[in-house]
């Protein structure tokens, strides 16, 4: 039995506390008439120059959002701000604390589901290598209910008008576009929420079965559950994968009403899949050095490693074929997603690529550097960060604009969830043994070399 | 010049991993062992060192990416400079997600055409090339290995027999 061990309890709750300071304190310091957002750009501009990118502007990020893109805001539109540009910023710099939590919440949710998929995986393959694991990603995937609560809560706040992050749940708005009223059928606030409430009670009743029977198995003489487990999963799995497509459309593909992209389910299971297995590896890595999971051999770590590297590989290649595609047809509806992605957000953007493709490829590309732990970890982060900045360009660009800034909401954000996460995951591994007793394959996985 | 050498035939992979790591436990060197299909940690029980093709294949990967790198530059823009997707900047880095794909696939293609080219070669195989293959029941279900006789056949032999070897041959090797 694994106990959690009061450093990393301590600092979950840490993290969590700051987390929720810095979130409360861009909550609090968004401006809510158009003078305050007004007032705050202009003074932006003021010190534009002094604050701006660099990371000494983390203290004032409060009040200072991106004092490079706010100059360029003032000095080129200058006396020609009109009342519903003014209002249009307003709703960007109010919408800032909103996208921060709600990148940062669904990254975390993410990771579950994508370890959740994994997990199905593996055992709709009866996979011999991976069943030593499996405690790992049910413990994993346990944040599935408290993560998909809070992502609904915060889907349902948007419904009820509390941001502007989903222009399409203004009827006003709706109102003037017809692009938006031809799409009303299926873009509704309603049928949204049932649709997220469908998508989020399917895969949480998976997790839930699943891990049922997987203790059941563990106390019982038959294989029975073992197998009934097998025809749910390849079941789930194809339930996952409409929704999980669906799901993309509804919560990040819709902040861009106008714009789609017909791989774009694709695109973000890439993505968090990615982050569920590395997050695997991390944990993994985390329990054996604290002398849990004695049969988990560098093979193990080995196989999640070439899945970090390759599903990497294989979120290049969807991010790409999206990417070319759009760039080489050049249609105004279409290229915009991009150009406002390589003119405002150029760092995040090609920095994402940077640590989610050239950084894997060549740490991972080693067989190797596989086996070594603190290679891996290394990696993780990496990756996980690249992956944060995915959502974060997912995102950003039509909630917040050019006012976007990592300042304390975003960072906030990502404690708060990341010791959330961490403490709902290790606290589940603390309720059952590391290690399955009974299933059939738990000898091949003990045995497993390469 | 010719060496002695003994061959013993094995039937079954397991027996033959057993009288691997016997034979090298008693100090003697193998010197082959003629298998029909890939023996699963063989290389290991032999203690092969590993294998180095992995290097080879990434630099002839990155030998693809820089030919087809310049073969673009030169096609598409040096040559007879191309409007790419009504854009017409004719400078090689602006339109560089067009030349991706081949950048992949030339990647790929000199990578493992030139690996499985240097597997050959460094195995000694080419065309016409007379098989080394000392016995050809290997090729169907028996194993067989080989070991140079140093003055000490009869010690080697009574080994083989005791490690289920089901046959055994000494011959003579041209090499």
């Amino acid at each position: 039995m694994y106990t959690f061990s009061n450093r990393l309890k301590i600092g979950s709750f840490i993290a969590m506390a700051v987390g929720l300071i810095c979130l409360a304190t861009g909550f609090l310091s968004a401006p809510s008439t158009v003078e305050e957002a007004k007032a705050m750009v202009a003074s932006a501009h003021d010190d534009g120059h002094g604050g701006g990118h660099g990371e000494e502007a983390s203290s004032h990020a409060a009040e200072d959002h991106s004092g490079k893109d706010a100059h360029g805001e003032a000095s080129t539109h200058g006396e020609e701000h009109d009342a519903s540009h003014d209002e249009h910023l307003l709703h960007q710099l109010q919408n800032r604390p909103w996208s921060a939590l709600y990148v940062a919440a669904f990254f975390f949710f993410m990771i579950s589901l994508g370890v959740l998929a994994f997990y199905a995986i593996q055992r709709a393959a009866q996979a011999g290598w991976s069943p030593l694991l499996f405690r790992v990603m049910e413990g994993i995937t346990a944040y599935l209910v408290p993560g998909g609560i809070i992502v609904f809560v915060i889907l349902l706040l948007s419904v009820l008008h509390m941001n502007h992050m989903f222009v399409w749940m203004d009827a006003d708005v709706v109102a003037h576009d017809k692009l938006l009223q031809g799409k009303a059928g299926y873009l509704n606030p309603t049928f949204f929420l049932i649709r997220a409430a469908i998508f989020l009670g399917g895969w949480i009743f998976y997790r839930e079965y699943s891990r049922k029977l997987s203790l059941a198995q563990d106390e019982s003489d038959d294989n029975s559950n073992f197998k009934l487990n097998f025809r749910i999963s390849a079941a789930f799995l194809v339930f996952y994968l409409i929704t999980e497509s669906m799901m993309s459309w509804d919560w990040i593909m819709s902040v861009d009403p106008h714009w789609f992209s017909t791989l774009f389910g694709w695109y973000v299971f890439a993505s968090m899949f990615v982050s569920g297995i590395t997050v695997i590896a991390m944990v993994t890595i985390y329990l054996k050095s604290r002398g849990y999971l004695e049969d988990v051999n560098n093979s193990h770590i080995h196989d999640l490693a070439k899945f970090m590297f390759g599903i990497s590989i294989f979120w290049t290649y969807l991010w790409f074929s999206q990417f070319m595609l759009i760039w080489y047809a050049n249609i105004p509806e279409e290229v915009t997603y991009f150009i406002t992605r390589i003119e405002d957000y150029k760092l995040p953007f090609f920095g994402m690529l940077a640590m989610n493709f050239i950084f894997p490829l060549l740490v991972l590309m080693n067989s190797d550097y596989k086996r070594v732990n603190w290679f891996v970890i290394m990696a993780g982060i990496v990756v996980l960060f690249g992956h944060y900045m995915d959502v974060f360009n997912m995102i950003m660009p039509a909630t917040v604009g050019d006012q976007w800034y990592i300042g304390l909401p975003e960072i906030g954000g990502i404690l708060f969830f990341g010791g959330l996460f961490v403490y709902w995951v290790f606290n589940t591994l603390t309720k059952q043994p590391l290690q399955p007793k009974r299933n059939p394959f738990i000898e091949e996985s003990r045995q497993f070399h390469y | 010049m010719a060496s002695k050498v003994i061959h013993a035939l094995y039937t079954d992979d397991d027996v033959l991993m057993h009288a691997v790591k016997k034979v090298r436990a008693e100090h003697h060197h193998i010197d082959e062992v003629y298998t029909p299909f890939p023996v699963h940690g063989l290389d290991k029980a032999l203690g092969l060192e590993d294998t180095r093709i992995a290097i080879t294949s990434f630099m002839y990967g990155c030998l693809g990416l820089i030919v087809a790198i310049v073969m673009m530059n030169y096609i598409m823009i040096d040559d007879w400079p191309q409007d790419i997707g009504g854009k017409p900047s004719f400078t090689y880095l602006e339109n560089m997600p067009a030349f991706v794909p081949i950048m992949f696939e030339l990647t790929v293609f000199f990578a493992a055409h030139l690996m499985v080219i240097t597997f050959y070669l460094r195995s000694r195989m080419w065309p016409f090339k007379k098989a080394e293959n000392p016995d050809v029941r290997t090729t169907d279900d028996h194993f067989l290995m080989e070991i140079g006789v140093h003055n000490n056949e009869k010690e080697l032999t009574a080994l083989l027999w005791d490690t289920g070897a089901v046959e055994i041959n000494v011959t003579e090797k041209e090499s």
